[in-house]
């Protein structure tokens, strides 16, 4: 190998270093939206079984 | 006063389970020696006295890791160190009695493996020696945090060597050079240095690592 | 706390963007080669930020753990995580790079005889046992404290090992290669503050970013535990 190319070596790590960076972020940002899609979920399947059981007033008082 | 007085009633407490049951000064022994005796034949032939002193520093090293493992793994597992720290004395007493002990026993074992050191391989002058015992402090005073540490968590005796290895790197520097350079007062100097520096250092942060809650 | 700690990042991302830009156009094409070593000369300006680049990390861990230790603030520490995590990053860059110029200049991958090298070995194994000591630990707050200690240790070895190396060349090398030329002319000088001043602004993004994705996970489990 050249004297060049060991050169580009170098800095050529150091970027791969930095995309590698960037996707192991956007796979947690994969994540992180696949989690807040399931609270989502979570969180409609209760608004959606208060609304079907009006019983649970108490509940409601005692969560606010 | 009454500090010394834990300090050394800690003391004397592993003394005396050691001087009982008896078995970490003997392996310490046994390991040094075998060590020892390992090295001969891993020396190629031809190999000057200077690679038996690093090889010498090798040993003690493990040793001191085999001897502060036992030190804390017993206390561990019978609950013991949690009992001490809910004492009402300075938890860092916990570890000057600790480092003491560990110390003791360490410097036992050299009291053996030295001589056989001179024997089986290379003579050892009084700036050696005086690295032994400097780095002897260093190992003990380090270690003993670092075992503390890893005590409260799994694979513990695995933890161990890999916290206490690096650090034990300037003290190597510093023993090796103490041994076989003329200019050895350099040596002796960072021995020194390492010891006050991480000496005080372990003492003052041994209390944040052991109480669980925030205080 | 997530959302400001965020709001800043991209403009720095863009600053670091420009000023990685222009370091790279001063170091590779601007910039005069050396006379004396060539072209692999070059690799001084990207290697030797990322090595301070590491220090400065390191640095910033042990202060946040200081603060921890002190203040008791719980953030702490896991913004002394993931200073040390970029530290060790930059680290291991800085080791590759260093060995890379350690073949292109000597013909050799590595050399005992570059101080910076070896320092960077030692720090290398005693930050990775760091992480060994967290993933071992229950999370809690003796794992915040014990790896905040650790992370104290580590500054103050830095200075102690590098000592340590220092005396032990004349133990091993008596006969030592000369190292880098100190003697830099201005543009030279000049170009490598460009290159510093991007790849430390590099690792203080990527710090935030890791940071703010951190404390996005923990707000997430939040309210997961919050909902029955």
């Amino acid at each position: 190998m050249s004297q060049g190319q060991y050169v580009a070596a170098a800095y050529g790590v150091v970027f791969a270093f930095v995309l590698v960076y960037v996707a192991i972020i956007a796979a947690k940002l994969v994540r992180l939206q696949r989690e807040t899609a399931e609270l989502l979920e979570l969180v409609r399947r209760k608004d959606a079984a208060a609304r079907r059981d009006p019983a649970p007033v108490v509940e409601a008082r005692s969560e606010a | 006063m009454t500090y010394l007085a834990d300090v050394a009633a800690l003391t004397r407490k592993d003394l005396r389970v050691e001087l009982r049951a008896g078995d970490t000064l003997p392996a310490m022994l046994l390991f040094v020696l075998s060590t020892l005796v390992v090295f001969h034949f891993a020396l190629p032939e031809g190999t000057g006295d200077e690679a038996a002193y690093g090889l010498l520093w090798v040993a003690i090293v493990f040793a001191a890791l085999l001897g502060l493992a036992r030190a804390w793994v017993p206390e561990q597992e019978h609950g013991v160190l949690d009992g001490l720290v809910l004492a009402p004395s300075d938890r860092s007493a916990i570890w000057l009695g600790k480092t003491l002990a560990t110390l003791a026993f360490l410097a036992a074992a050299q009291v053996v493996a030295l001589p056989a050191f001179i024997l089986f391989f290379a003579p050892l002058d009084l700036t050696a020696i005086a690295g032994v015992l400097l780095a002897d402090i260093g190992i003990c005073a380090v270690g003993s945090l670092m075992a503390a540490m890893a005590s409260a968590g799994r694979s513990r005796e695995l933890l161990l060597p890999l916290l206490v290895l690096p650090l034990a790197i300037p003290l190597i520097v510093g023993g090796v050079g103490a041994a076989i350079s003329p200019e050895s007062e350099r040596y002796l100097l960072l021995l020194a240095l390492y010891d006050g520096v991480f000496a005080v250092l372990s003492w003052a942060s041994f209390e944040y690592v052991v109480t669980e809650h925030s205080s | 706390m997530s959302t400001s700690a965020i709001r800043s990042v991209p403009g720095l991302a863009l600053l670091t963007a420009g000023l990685m830009g222009s370091a790279l156009v001063l170091a590779l094409i601007v910039v005069p080669e050396d006379a004396d070593q060539g072209i692999s000369q070059r690799i001084f300006y990207i290697h030797v930020p990322i090595a301070l680049t590491a220090y400065f990390c390191f640095g910033l861990g042990a202060w946040k753990a200081l603060l921890l230790l002190w203040r008791g603030e719980e953030r702490h520490d896991l913004e002394s995580y993931v200073a040390i995590h970029q530290g060790t990053i930059f680290g291991a860059l800085t080791l590759i790079t260093g060995s890379i110029w350690a073949k292109a200049s000597w013909g050799r991958w590595w050399l005992w005889s570059e101080d910076q090298l070896v320092l960077f070995l030692v720090l290398f194994l005693f930050y990775c046992a760091y992480f060994m000591l967290r993933f071992s630990l229950e999370d809690g707050p003796r794992r915040a404290r014990s790896s905040a200690v650790y992370a104290l240790f580590g500054v103050v070895l830095i200075p102690v090992s590098f000592l340590a190396i220092r005396l032990a060349e004349d133990l091993i090398h008596p006969t030592v290669f000369t190292r880098d030329g100190p003697q830099m002319s201005g543009s030279m000088f000049a170009t490598f503050c460009v290159a510093w001043g991007a790849v430390t602004l590099l690792a203080y993004v990527l710090y935030r970013v890791e940071l703010a994705g951190k404390r996005l996970d923990a707000d997430l489990r939040d309210l997961r535990e919050a909902l029955p």
